[in-house]
């Protein structure tokens, strides 16, 4: 109990700092680098947890952060319905499809693994691109997000919506930091580690890989309502392949060993976007020697660098 | 969706001639480039994410040579040989340096030189679409085949095509290095007991992917468009082929190309936005009933 109570004041403490940051700091660019923040990280860290915790190398959660920005900008759009019932069907439809795909997916190990998420991904993709008429095809979802009010609170001002980011990674973030945490988590810990012991020790794997599988998907389209949000409305890329890749590297970059190593990892890339988009058009031949030197020079993550540095040991991690 | 124009198609003699020879040109491109990526895969359980920009830098290799010597054979060989040299850097220097670990970190090191590479091609030959043009011996008038047209050039890129991949196929089946590269391929640690440098082995493996993705490159310089980004398309296409044919099996990679190419030349007649999407799916299909591939051994 006393661990869960000091995540909550911390999440508590840093979204009321967050909060109050903008009567000293009236930066636009810093509000609008939460928001992407807060929609990639949820994604991110949601990866991890198939990456990480279970030891699943998903290369297509991008679906499911996708998914979260189409569904959401269609019910939006499309219907007449108010914020918060949109988003939580949102999240149903979310759930109902990593049922589905998880179901055919987690039957199959390592790279096949990889390989059929990324077909789904990219066969999701495919559907998007070919049904103009629902989606607007290859020019996506364009004309807005209408009734953006949730609770009374218009989201249409940027102070609002960079609040109400915050709030939802950090609500997100404690959630999944509890699901990691309980006996489950160990579970998960067990199914990377060793799948065999962890079936002969009575754990029904498919059970538990089919659980973190829905679960992750539904932080994922969390992180996509909040990309909707933002980018006022879905587009195609944000359910292309490069997607998954961008998470990918963040949770590799910050390190997949420890629970804020997708956080980090997510802030490190934007803020090399941010960086280095405005010194050269040659991103990524910076990025790409970034990330060598990561790979190659620390050979793990950062979060994971310093905690081993520290002289601890990284609660999860890809062997 | 216009399954008419496809039926149309399919029973002209002209149309289906037509469909036919560019989705196997297609589907030749596509087979160089996967047999690479299966036979690096074989052996060293390595899955080359970089594959595709061997490819394109196979492809601006054959056309810089071309322009500068006006020798298209030249073109096709430098874009070969030249990877070939490329592949052994690219695994002495980074790729060996993460042997045995996780997926996501020989993802991550692809990727990067992805990013490189494509900026270097932006740098050196600039961000702009090049068309390269026929060679001069094939700016000759398309043959007719059943009333179907065929440019001559696309008729010497399949059989091109087809003698590098039986080469490969029979040197891997009767040559003393065949033999040892399947048997790297079956149990690595064994073979280097035998007194084996599978050091080597594994830069020569690095080396004939590089050199077929190469050739792939100049094979296809004249009849595709040559941007920064063209390593990126194929290289998703051969992970469909070398899933549907079996990861490790040349025999697979060759007709599941093939398959593929009809599909996609077919496709945009009958599905024109949806013909990726047909892709995936039979990917997916093959995934779960024989995550093997059509002709891939079965996975212990």
């Amino acid at each position: 109990m006393g661990r869960i109570l000091r995540d909550v004041a911390i999440a508590v403490a840093v979204v009321l700092l967050l909060a109050l940051l903008p009567s000293v700091m009236p930066s636009k660019a810093f509000q609008d680098f939460v928001i992407r923040c807060s929609s990639m990280a949820l994604f991110a860290t949601s990866l991890n947890l198939l990456v990480g915790y279970t030891g699943l190398s998903s290369f297509g959660h991008g679906l499911f952060f996708g998914l979260g920005t189409y569904a959401f900008a269609l019910l939006m759009q499309k219907t007449g319905m108010a914020l918060p019932s949109a988003f939580v069907l949102t999240l149903i439809i979310s759930t109902v499809t990593a049922i589905v795909v998880g179901a055919i997916c987690i039957r199959l190990r390592l790279i096949y693994f990889a390989f059929v998420t990324l077909a789904m991904q990219m066969l999701v993709h495919s559907v998007i691109i070919s049904w103009v008429g629902l989606t607007g095809g290859d020019q996506g979802l364009q004309g807005g997000i209408p009734r953006r009010v949730l609770f009374g609170i218009s989201l249409e001002s940027q102070y609002n919506l960079y609040v109400f980011a915050a709030v939802v990674l950090a609500v997100g973030l404690l959630l999944m930091r509890h699901i990691v945490n309980t006996s489950f988590g160990t579970s998960l810990r067990m199914i990377r580690d060793n799948e065999t012991r962890a079936a002969f020790l009575g754990i029904v794997v498919w059970r538990v890989k089919l659980t973190v599988f829905v679960l992750s998907a539904i932080f994922a389209s969390l992180g996509g309502i909040v990309m909707s949000l933002f980018v006022s409305g879905a587009y195609p890329e944000l359910i292309n392949w490069p997607i998954t890749g961008d998470a990918i590297f963040a949770i590799v970059l910050g390190g997949v060993g420890s629970f804020l190593g997708p956080l980090a990892g997510t802030m490190i890339l934007l803020l090399l976007n941010d960086v280095v988009t405005r010194q050269t058009e040659y991103y990524g031949l910076a990025l790409g020697i970034i990330i060598l030197a990561f790979a190659l020079g620390l050979r793990r993550g950062l979060l994971d660098f310093i905690t081993e540095r520290l002289g601890g040991r990284p609660a999860g991690g890809i062997s | 969706m216009d399954l008419d124009a496809l039926l149309d198609c399919v029973t002209t003699s002209s149309c289906l001639v037509t469909q036919s020879t560019s989705g196997l040109i297609v589907g030749m491109l596509l087979f160089m480039v996967a047999a690479g990526l299966t036979l690096i895969f074989g052996v060293l359980k390595i899955v080359n994410f970089a594959h595709g920009t061997f490819y394109m830098l196979g492809a601006y290799l054959a056309y810089t040579v071309f322009t500068a010597t006006g020798s298209y054979t030249l073109g096709v060989l430098a874009a070969g040989a030249g990877m070939a040299v490329f592949g052994v850097v690219f695994e002495r220097g980074l790729i060996s340096r993460v042997y045995g670990a996780n997926v996501l970190m020989q993802l991550l090191i692809c990727y990067a030189v992805v990013l490189i590479c494509d900026d270097l091609v932006k740098i050196i030959w600039g961000a702009d679409f090049y068309a390269m043009g026929m060679p001069p011996a094939f700016q000759v008038p398309p043959l007719f085949i059943a009333g179907g047209v065929v440019p001559p050039f696309y008729l010497l890129l399949i059989v091109v095509a087809l003698v590098i991949g039986g080469g490969l196929g029979l040197s891997l089946g009767v040559t003393k290095l065949g033999k040892i590269v399947r048997a790297a391929a079956h149990n690595p640690d064994m073979v280097s007991a035998l007194g084996i440098n599978t050091t080597l082995l594994y830069s020569l493996v690095f080396a004939m992917g590089g050199a077929l993705a190469g050739f792939a490159g100049g094979l296809a310089a004249p009849v595709r468009s040559l941007t920064p980004g063209m390593g990126f398309s194929i290289l998703i296409e051969s992970f469909i082929v070398t899933v549907i044919g079996g990861m490790g099996s040349i025999g697979g990679a060759l007709i599941a190309a093939v398959v593929l190419g009809l599909i996609r030349s077919f496709g945009t007649i009958g599905f024109p936005l949806f013909t990726e999407g047909l892709m995936y799916i039979a990917m997916i299909i093959i995934l779960v009933s024989k995550p093997s591939g059509l002709f891939g051994k079965e996975i212990v």
